[in-house]
């Protein structure tokens, strides 16, 4: 009867589709969501369209001219007009992405990684740790997120790199408050006490039963950053902390044709439309990743 | 509720205190010598150690803190490095004018937003109910995506440029110490600042508002209350009493949202406050002003997070008990 046991179970589970497992799951909901697809897609041409600015751009992004200064859309191939120094802003949008979408992302994975872990550190072990490292984090918290990138990056100096890092440390405290109630939340369930009462060690139990269930909050949470980061990346730019000139970004070149609206209105105002648009599609996709992530949404 | 408010004011005071520590470190963040700021570059080492020693950046650092700290407490950060006059005279004005802002695009955001939300929460099932829905959700999404400089700018040209019906930048000739919201000649600067800041959050609020009231009216007591005959307005009346304490936390944040949105936005509409004044701090590499203006700002922003704590205690006994 023993011996044919293990056999009976093959056959069943060889009779059955292979479950597709979470992500799976998580992959089939998202390509049955159109919203998501579209903005995913879009996303995708953003990205694609800035690392291949020099090959869809028309015009050198850093070319001036003194006789093409702020002429408004299509004026001599020029589709969307010309800054204030003569500069193509088509062009100037193409490349700008870079710098934006750098400013967007990198500090969302880095503070993902470093509040991920800190919030898996201080759920698991709680006690002092715990408290030490969450009271920390609330101090940074009790900042306008806004308020300590400006803070931050202004006694910094400014300058693109400056920027990300206090991006970077407006963010670990947002993530690591994610990841912290989700690791309590975990912890004390019964998997874990039976993990540990087989012997698993801290680091076992962090890596195999911990980290499987932090980690998909802590994307979603992450995921929804990103758009943030490229608001407040642009931001810090428009008030002059970002990228330097002359290097084409999109807040850059909306704090400089500020100058200009009374000639050009409406090809001052197309920058933030890059922005705009590039963040409503981060918005979005993070938004569908939400809801396919949730498993108790069917 | 004695104890409650005790509790909060006891886990405010730490917060409060890492917050002045923050700001008092950004003068050892910047790079170079802080003293550089004041100096010329051709003063001696002895002319250095002078000024080093006035300034007190001799003593051991948490001397320097608990020095600094007592001064902020008495409304003292020394001398703006670009102005020469008294910091906490700059950021003071700034701050009114602020506040200015806040006093009318908080109430405006959630009159908006509110109404918005409990009109999509109780909005019936069907094609008039999906598009409502949807409308309220694109809003919060269009909201939380757009720039906020961007909008104050699209303003600008619009209403200004475009169609000139507003002016777009400053305070008016009455300077900023005789304004009054009282006078339309005055309160016309007003409109664009306080629309642009006051649109952003909308969306989020009526977001929630709407969550809120569909979590409520999904209780077994609205039910009750349906059988026992009450009309649909006096249930939405309930159900809103219900869900004010989940929507006065959203306030709190978004209070602290404007605070920090002015700053972007401020410069735009070249509005003389906080916003505007730490731009012109960063240009100068003002650090003295930059620490009172972001100390000043985090000090208010941890306050109304007590307020509202507090508030919702009083409003919840259920938050009282937790």
């Amino acid at each position: 009867m023993l011996a044919t046991l293990p056999l009976a179970a093959g056959a069943v589970a060889a009779a059955l589709p292979p479950r597709p497992g979470y992500w799976g799951t998580v992959g089939a909901k998202l390509r049955r969501d159109p919203v998501t697809v579209v903005f995913a897609l879009l996303v995708i041409a953003i990205v694609l369209s800035a690392i291949a600015a020099p090959l869809l751009s028309p015009f050198d992004p850093y070319k001036e001219s003194v006789l093409l200064r702020l002429k408004p859309f299509g004026f001599r191939g020029h589709l969307l007009g010309t800054d204030e120094l003569g500069r193509d802003i088509l062009a100037r949008i193409l490349y700008g992405g870079r710098s934006s979408l750098l400013t967007g992302v990198v500090p969302v994975l880095i503070a993902g990684f470093i509040g991920g872990s800190l919030g898996v550190v201080a759920g698991y072990a709680g006690g002092w740790v715990g408290t030490l490292i969450m009271r920390l984090m609330d101090v940074f918290y009790a900042f306008p997120s806004v308020l300590l990138a400006v803070a931050i990056s202004g006694a910094m100096g400014g300058g693109m790199l400056n920027g990300m890092l206090a991006l970077t440390l407006v963010f670990i405290p947002a993530v690591c408050r994610v990841a912290e109630t989700a690791t309590t939340q975990v912890r004390n369930l019964d998997f874990v006490e039976a993990a540990r009462a087989t012997g698993a060690g801290h680091l076992m139990i962090v890596r195999h039963h911990l980290l499987g269930n932090v980690l998909a909050p802590v994307l979603v949470y992450a995921s929804s950053l990103v758009s943030v980061s490229i608001l407040l990346a642009s931001g810090l730019s428009f008030l002059g902390l970002g990228v330097r000139p002359p290097t084409p970004d999109w807040g850059l070149m909306l704090s400089t044709l500020r100058q200009s609206i009374y000639v050009q209105p409406l090809v001052c105002a197309v920058p933030g439309i890059a922005i705009f648009v590039t963040s409503i599609c981060f918005n979005l996709v993070s938004d569908g990743l939400r809801s396919a992530m949730d498993v108790r949404l069917k | 509720m004695a104890r409650t408010v005790l509790f909060r004011l006891l886990y405010a005071l730490p917060i409060a205190f890492g917050v002045s520590l923050v700001c008092f470190m950004l003068v050892y963040i910047a790079p170079g010598d802080p003293l550089q700021t004041v100096l010329p570059p051709d003063a001696t080492a002895e002319q250095m150690e002078i000024v080093r020693r006035a300034y007190g950046f001799d003593k051991p650092l948490p001397v320097q803190f608990a020095n600094w700290v007592w001064r902020a407490a008495h409304a003292d950060f020394g001398l703006s490095v670009a102005t020469r006059r008294p910091v906490a005279q700059e950021v003071g004005g700034a701050l009114v004018n602020t506040l200015e802002l806040s006093l009318f695009a908080v109430p405006l955001s959630f009159l908006l937003g509110a109404t918005l939300g409990t009109v999509a929460g109780t909005a019936p099932a069907g094609p008039l109910g999906r598009f409502i829905d949807r409308t309220v959700t694109g809003t919060a999404v269009m909201g939380v995506s757009v720039p906020n400089y961007w909008l104050g700018l699209v303003m600008v040209i619009l209403f200004a440029v475009e169609m000139p019906l507003l002016p777009a930048s400053g305070m008016g000739a009455n300077g900023s110490d005789n304004f009054t919201a009282f006078r339309w000649q005055d309160a016309r600067y007003l409109v664009l600042p306080v629309v642009t800041l006051a649109l952003v959050p909308v969306g989020i609020i009526a977001r929630t508002t709407r969550a809120a009231v569909l979590e409520v009216r999904n209780q077994d007591f609205v039910t009750t209350l349906r059988a026992k005959g009450l009309g649909e307005l006096a249930i939405v009346r309930h159900v809103l009493k219900n869900a004010a304490p989940g929507m006065l936390a959203v306030m709190g944040l978004q209070f602290g949202y404007l605070m920090g949105g002015s700053i972007l936005v401020e410069p735009v509409f070249a509005w003389p406050g906080s916003g505007t004044l730490l731009g012109r701090a960063i240009v100068n590499r003002d650090v003295p002003v930059l620490q009172g203006a972001i100390l000043s700002l985090a000090l208010i922003f941890v306050g109304t997070n007590l307020v509202v704590d507090l508030l919702q205690a009083a409003i919840d006994p259920r938050v009282r008990r937790a």
